[in-house]
């Protein structure tokens, strides 16, 4: 029993550290990137697995009761409307007009403009 | 019980260090050069609140502040999508003729 609640601990401060360490990468993204699009894509793709990992140590220190249930539907809610947000705010600055970087179009209007 | 004295320190660093991330966040917030990336630092920073109130409710122990961080997570969705509307059409609601 001992062992397992052991198992258990280092579990939840793995996946804190984990979900930290994407956290950091999501803002430095965030912060180094030169384009609204690269932007997007750091702060969506690294943050959501950050915060989805935070949420898995959520689940293993709450175990699968009340807490927990809350903490995986709080993944499949993350993975649900992180890219639905992502996608919106750029399809809302290519009709504002940000420019793109180099060569780089949206799809579907590579050949006509 | 082994689990308080390993967790807690972890915990508490992670959240000082989440809390810088999020102050990074506020100055491409401020000093972002066009308005869809001061909305996406703004969804960075909301996801980093949503992560900030697991790490409270594994500190404490109160399983409360993961319903806490579900609210804070569809608030963030909503004011997304609102403000990307806002940006592409001018209006949110419009009535219908």
């Amino acid at each position: 029993m001992v062992e397992l609640e052991a198992i258990r601990t280092w579990a939840i401060v793995g996946l804190v550290v984990v979900g930290t360490f994407f956290l950091t990468v999501g803002t430095i993204g965030l912060l180094r990137l030169p384009n609204v699009y690269n932007r997007m894509h750091a702060t969506s793709k690294p943050a959501t697995i950050g915060a989805v990992a935070v949420f898995l140590a959520g689940f293993a220190y709450f175990g699968p009761g009340g807490a927990g249930l809350s903490s995986l539907i709080g993944i499949v809610f993350l993975f649900l409307t992180v890219p639905t947000g992502a996608h919106m705010i750029s399809r809302a600055a290519e009709q504002t007009g940000v420019p793109f970087l180099g060569s780089v179009t949206w799809p579907g209007k590579s050949d006509d403009e | 019980m082994v689990a308080e004295g390993t967790i807690v320190p972890v915990v508490d660093a992670a959240i000082v260090l989440v809390v810088l991330l999020n102050l990074l966040c506020g100055y491409r917030a401020v000093l972002g050069p066009t308005i869809p990336d001061r909305v996406v630092a703004l969804d960075a920073i909301a996801t980093n609140v949503v992560a900030i109130a697991v790490l409270f409710a594994i500190k404490t122990g109160r399983g409360l502040f993961v319903t806490v961080s579900l609210v804070l997570a569809i608030i963030a969705f909503l004011s997304t999508v609102a403000v990307a509307k806002f940006v592409t059409e001018g209006d949110i609601i419009v009535m219908q003729e």
